[in-house]
């Protein structure tokens, strides 16, 4: 019977051929807490009577949800994990370093066939390179520090398929918006979204990380990529373990599949207070903002940066409105200002805060007032998420981000970039 | 065992941050201070309106979101005893049976109205609603589940069991 990437991925790691809808007890080959959530896997994990790690490399700890920290408490946590990793003897990326959706791959601890869980809901990121990855909870990531492994229902899989060339000024974040609209906030709910077609193929790495990123706010478990050339040298420069790719057999069993022509995309926006209330980008151009932020797990990778940088490059953002900018990285920032990246986004007037999640979150580093409008690069909307219940968050592209951070209003980037 | 309390309703697609809301997620690990917050974006003063024992009562995808177990942890130290919804997000569902926190599928739930008397049966997944006196069903949870949530959670089970029990 043919399977799909998802069933011979966990297979694979739990040791025996394994449909979806099946429970397996699976091996894990990574597994990720941010600050956020590792404070209470610590607590779990003591619980359980642990002691030590069952695979010390394969426990990665990052600081970046409140980083740096801006209060006593978060003091108090961050403390907790530094000591925590120094005493099991696990990697830990301490404020400044990253995020760590950006952290896992780019530093080398994701390859090709690798089954990956982080205490954090995007770990689906990694489904870029091929890998299965899933959020999970704290007391799931403490049971795997413990136990070296986790237990799983195979999803079912969904794909969806995009074919044709992406219009100018319209990008992969456009491509997942209108998806997530089509499919809602449930239509993937314990299901892995598979996304490949001619469109994707042709995409970068990074350009694939924000579609596997946004796949949980459709309710699915994991979104995975095919293997190409592109991710095994994203993988090659990183790492020394082997690629071990899984492409879905011809007689897979799909839930459904999607087809979905991207030849006619327009930049879109999902609208307070859900990311599935999207539209396209017209329907919104009087909604005037205060605060524009380019960054997150989504869509701070360097080649959203140049994106918006080309943008505001020479111009000067609108008066009264507050560009707030996140590298998702360190090496992401470093790259940045050696190719002026940083340079132009800070004379165009925008604010570089630590790389981190704060501002996507609402932790720290820009929470909006009272009845402002916020558009962003982030993946989610909901009411309160930045801080303040009383605020409005629109959801986009880092070009329309970029475009609408000069003109003081959602603004279609066809237009700037034109 | 029946579980005895009152209905809190709530709407469609109820996220973990209207559980409990970004100000104070992650700054403490006192779920006791968290659980005063539960639901506060939504509603300023539910945490003042609950008994002991009630339900929350909701709709469909309940729990979107966030992996973050201080959702499930703040609505269970506000001594919420089950949340009923017609469905629920996949990371807080699995969050819920960790933490010990009795979660129940009802696709009928919206006949539940605000405030009605519940009696809940875990074990059948029979739900009473006294008030309107019908009976609704909750769907099963996989085996696997209910051998955690009938530990107390999942470290609990790991203790029990030095590993997963299947």
């Amino acid at each position: 019977m043919g399977m799909t990437i998802s069933e011979k991925i966990l297979s694979a790691h739990a040791g025996a051929e394994a449909y979806a809808g099946d429970i397996v007890v699976a091996e894990i080959d990574h597994a990720m807490g941010q600050d956020g959530t590792t404070p209470l896997s610590i607590r779990a994990f003591q619980r359980m009577n642990g002691k030590r790690l069952k695979h010390t490399d394969r426990v990665s700890l990052v600081i970046d949800h409140s980083a740096p920290s801006p209060n006593e408490g978060v003091s108090a946590l961050h403390k907790m994990m530094r000591e925590f990793a120094d005493e099991m003897g696990c990697n830990l990326y301490d404020i400044g370093e990253g995020i760590c959706h950006q952290l896992m791959p780019e530093r080398g601890h994701v390859v090709p066939g690798d089954l990956i869980v982080g205490a954090d809901s995007h770990t689906c990121t990694y489904g870029a390179l091929n890998a299965f990855s899933t959020g999970v909870g704290s007391t799931d990531l403490a049971a795997v520090w413990l136990t070296g492994k986790l237990w799983f229902r195979i999803p079912p899989t969904k794909r969806i398929v995009f074919r044709g060339r992406l219009p100018r000024g319209v990008y992969s974040k456009d491509m997942m918006l209108s998806a997530i609209g089509k499919l809602t906030a449930d239509g993937c709910t314990y299901e892995t979204v598979e996304i490949i077609g001619s469109t994707v193929t042709q995409m970068s790495v990074d350009a694939r990380m924000t579609m596997s990123n946004m796949v949980v706010e459709m309710g699915a478990k994991a979104g995975i990529f095919e293997c190409d050339k592109k991710v095994l040298d994203y993988v090659s420069s990183r790492t020394n373990r082997r690629p071990r790719p899984e492409s879905s057999d011809p007689d897979a069993i799909f839930s459904r599949t999607i087809n979905m022509s991207v030849s006619n995309l327009t930049p879109m926006v999902a609208k307070p207070h859900a990311v599935d209330n999207v539209a396209p980008v017209d329907s919104v151009l009087d909604v005037p903002i205060q605060q524009a932020f380019l960054g997150t797990c989504t869509n701070g990778r360097l080649e959203d940066l140049r994106i918006a940088a080309k943008i505001l490059k020479e111009k000067r953002v609108k008066e009264g409105v507050r560009l707030i900018v996140a590298p998702a990285s360190r090496d992401i920032y470093l790259d940045a200002m050696r190719l002026g990246i940083v340079q132009a986004l800070v004379k165009a007037g925008a604010v570089i805060v630590t790389p981190g999640c704060g501002c996507c979150v609402g932790t720290h580093n820009g929470i909006p007032s009272d009845g402002e409008n916020v558009i962003s690069t982030a993946n989610r909307n909901f009411r309160g998420r930045m801080g303040n219940s009383r605020s409005f968050i629109y959801l986009a592209s880092p070009a329309t981000v970029a475009a609408s951070a000069l003109q003081g209003r959602i603004a279609d980037p066809r237009e700037a970039i034109a | 065992m029946i579980l005895r309390g009152k209905a809190h309703k709530f709407g469609d697609s109820i996220n973990t941050d209207y559980i409990i809301s970004g100000k104070y997620k992650f700054k403490t690990l006192d779920m006791d201070e968290l659980a005063k917050h539960v639901m506060e974006d939504l509603d300023s003063n539910f945490y003042s309106k609950i008994t002991p024992g009630d339900f929350i009562v909701a709709g469909r995808n309940f729990g979107l979101g966030s992996s973050r177990e201080q959702a499930p942890l703040a609505i269970k130290h506000a001594k919420i005893s089950a949340v009923i919804a017609k469905s629920f997000a996949r990371i807080f569902f699995r969050n819920s049976i960790n933490t010990g926190l009795p979660i129940l599928i009802c696709p009928e739930a919206d006949r539940i109205g605000q405030g009605d008397d519940l009696a809940v049966d875990l074990s059948t997944g029979v739900i009473r609603d006294i008030t309107k006196n019908i009976e609704l069903k909750a769907e099963l949870l996989p085996p696997i589940m209910i051998n955690i949530l009938e530990d107390g959670g999942l470290a609990e089970h790991i203790i029990n069991h030095g590993g997963f029990a299947l």
